[in-house]
């Protein structure tokens, strides 16, 4: 496809948790390694919403770091329009990152609390030098005034604001270098529901007027259905599920993916009776062999506690299960 | 009818502070019935927290009880002194809190914490009171409770740390559990099973629950009555099937609305303007008048008090005023 903007292929992430040297000679342990993200593909065109959910513990934030390029990827790549983000530097790497922007999940720590609200959402504008002078304090009076704040908030300080107010600054920040792609980190999950709404229809309305990108992650399946296209469900850093935005709620195929939305508080009251989830979310440094889902899952074979599962086309995406090849389509 | 098991009347909470004293809790009133589950809800700073901390008599100073009153089955608990108050917290009154981890003491295992517990409020021998927490613990669903037990809270995952604060909660059998945010801390797959196992386990003994969460999914699954809370007050309460499906004060309308769900396509979400008003700034009339569409005169000089609305709702809202009502007072809707 050739109207991907973000392209990620096989994408690795492994952490050093091992203890210091002396400990490991004096112990006779091993080194140990911490895999956050495994073997993860996918693919964000443009104009598009996708969303990564997943428990705690499965990787959703190390993918944003690694696509932003806050961490380095262990293996595999990451392509953005065209261009390998794995071995850019210089004066092509700048071009490239203005292109892209976050929305960090804590808008309490994501602002600095010693600058004005002005000089932080002029930052990006003097980093990649787009602007002079006055033009800069208009430019960053419109984007207070697109987020739906005013551009006398410029002058004040983030504690001044409510949460819902600093995310809307932090949104304002992110679109003051004028990007195409912005990762979202759970923006919303710090926020009321009422203020999560506005932020939700805010970041919404700013996609269809400026043709934005979304990459956004999130743990609320609720939020995610809201706001994606596209949706990939992440188990233990590997990607189980990755289906249209509708579609993976009203027909699930991986056993992981549909435990998640059994395990959903019914707001509708439909009555449905839930099947009772089983286990938690193993430890990541020593992952189960085979299909690190097979401990919890109800489908789970002989077969899933030795080989890994290959992805399985279908309606909409793909899955990853056994259970999926051995079932006539 | 029987006797509620708690009854809340009229409770005001005051924060005196340097520019003056914060309502923090104006007024709120309710009951909850033996064996029911009431949740609560409400957004950060509506006095969820706050109305549990009075009940159970953990208010932090300088807060303080400065009206009302507060009935364990007809007995006044809101003016008891500390240790009359600390022979009903935890005997009478359970609690779970919302962080797993900082309600357990790190340097005590399990074994420790459940059995100073059990030997505080019944009079029973340290190995009776161990065979009892060995139970508890296998009844909230740790696997290999009797070798777990002389684990420390940090060999235990989050999910697991809760159960073992609900044991600590239920080990006195209490007729009244207080769980505040009991499943925020933790992730869906795992928030399922804890509701399941509080829901289970309150029905069994017969004990009431006051579930308070910012969560309207997990009242839905679990409550019998809502309370919902703004600024301090109370906006509405009644059976949940109905507050949710038809809520009628503006605000829990708004609520409802604002959360997407898993089953409904809406483009945009339904929206209320603004944020909840600081506890300083709370305006004259109804608290919820400046973000209300449906405000009208009147909501801006008198607060609305509960109107009762049958089948045991309330709706502190001047929309149901008999005068409104009957069309004597003119409303631009």
């Amino acid at each position: 496809m050739s109207d991907a903007l973000l392209k990620i292929e096989h994408l690795t992430r492994y952490f050093d948790v091992s203890k210091p040297w002396l400990n490991r000679v004096l112990e006779r342990e091993e080194k140990q390694f911490l895999t956050a993200v495994a073997d993860v593909s996918f693919e964000i065109k443009r104009g598009e919403t996708f969303a990564l959910v997943g428990e705690s513990g499965s990787g959703k934030s190390t993918i944003a770091k690694m696509v932003v390029g806050l961490l380095g990827a262990s293996e595999g790549t990451i392509e953005f329009d065209g261009h390998r983000m794995t071995g850019t530097a210089g004066a092509e790497m700048r071009d490239l990152r203005r292109r892209f922007q976050m929305i960090f999940q804590d808008p309490f720590a994501s602002l600095n609390p010693r600058w004005r609200v002005g000089d932080i959402i002029a930052e990006p504008i003097h980093t990649f030098g787009l602007l002079k002078g006055a033009d800069v304090t208009n430019r960053v009076g419109e984007l207070l005034d697109t987020v739906g704040l005013s551009a006398k908030d410029a002058e004040k300080f983030p504690h001044e604001f409510s949460g819902g107010q600093r995310q809307r600054i932090a949104i304002a920040r992110a679109l003051s270098s004028k990007p195409e792609f912005i990762v979202c980190d759970e923006p919303t999950s710090a926020l009321d529901v009422s203020v999560q709404a506005q932020i939700l229809n805010l970041m919404k309305d700013l996609q269809d007027e400026m043709g934005l990108t979304y990459l956004f992650i999130s743990h609320d399946l609720s939020v995610v259905r809201h706001m994606a296209n596209r949706i990939g469900v992440l188990y233990l850093g590997r990607l189980v599920e990755v289906a249209d935005g509708k579609r993976l709620f009203t027909d699930p195929q991986h056993p992981y993916t549909r435990m998640l939305l059994d395990a959903v508080p019914d707001l509708a009251l439909s009555g449905r009776r839930r099947k009772p989830v089983e286990g938690e979310i193993p430890n990541p440094i020593n992952p189960p062999p085979g299909c690190a889902f097979h401990p919890r899952c109800p489908l789970a074979m002989p077969r899933c506690k030795v080989e890994a599962p290959h992805r399985v086309d279908t309606a909409t995406g793909y899955a990853a299960c056994f259970a999926l090849e051995t079932q006539p389509a | 009818m029987t006797e509620p098991l708690l009854s809340v009347r009229n409770l005001r909470v005051e924060f005196p502070t340097r520019r003056g004293i914060l309502t923090a809790i104006d007024d709120v009133s309710f009951d909850i019935m033996p064996g029911e589950v009431l949740g609560v809800v409400g957004e950060s700073g509506a006095g969820k927290s706050l109305t549990g901390a009075a009940i159970i008599g953990l208010l932090e100073p300088p807060g303080r009880i400065a009206g009302g009153e507060i009935l364990l089955k007809g007995q006044r608990i809101d003016n008891l002194d500390a240790e009359a108050m600390r022979k009903i917290r935890g005997k009478r009154i359970g609690m779970v809190f919302q962080d797993p981890l900082t309600s357990l003491n790190p340097l005590y295992t399990v074994a420790q914490q459940l059995i100073e517990t059990i030997r505080t409020h019944a009079d029973i021998s340290e190995a009776e009171a161990r065979t009892r927490a060995v139970a508890l613990l296998d009844r909230v669903g740790i696997p290999a409770a009797a070798r777990r037990i002389d684990d420390y809270p940090h060999h235990f995952s989050g999910g697991m740390r809760q159960r073992v604060v609900i044991a600590l909660a239920l080990c006195a059998e209490p007729e009244l559990v207080i769980a505040d945010e009991p499943t925020t801390a933790l992730d869906v797959s795992v928030q399922s099973q804890i509701i399941d196992l509080i829901k289970e386990i309150c029905a069994e003994r017969g004990a009431a629950v006051m579930l308070i969460t910012h969560d309207m999914g997990v009242i839905a699954e679990t409550a019998d009555r809502v309370a919902v809370l703004y600024a301090g007050r109370l906006a509405e309460i009644g059976p949940v099937r109905e507050v949710i499906t038809a809520a009628e004060h503006p605000y829990t309308a708004g609520l409802m609305g604002s959360i997407p769900t898993l089953t409904q396509d809406n483009a945009r979400l339904v929206q209320i303007p603004g944020a909840m008003p600081r506890l300083n700034a709370i305006p004259q009339g109804c608290a919820f008048n400046p973000r209300c569409e449906r405000a009208f005169d009147r909501c801006f000089k008198d607060r609305p008090d509960p109107i009762d609305r049958g089948d045991g709702r309330k709706v502190a809202c001047w929309l149901y005023d008999a005068a409104v009502a009957a069309g004597k007072e003119k409303v631009n809707v």
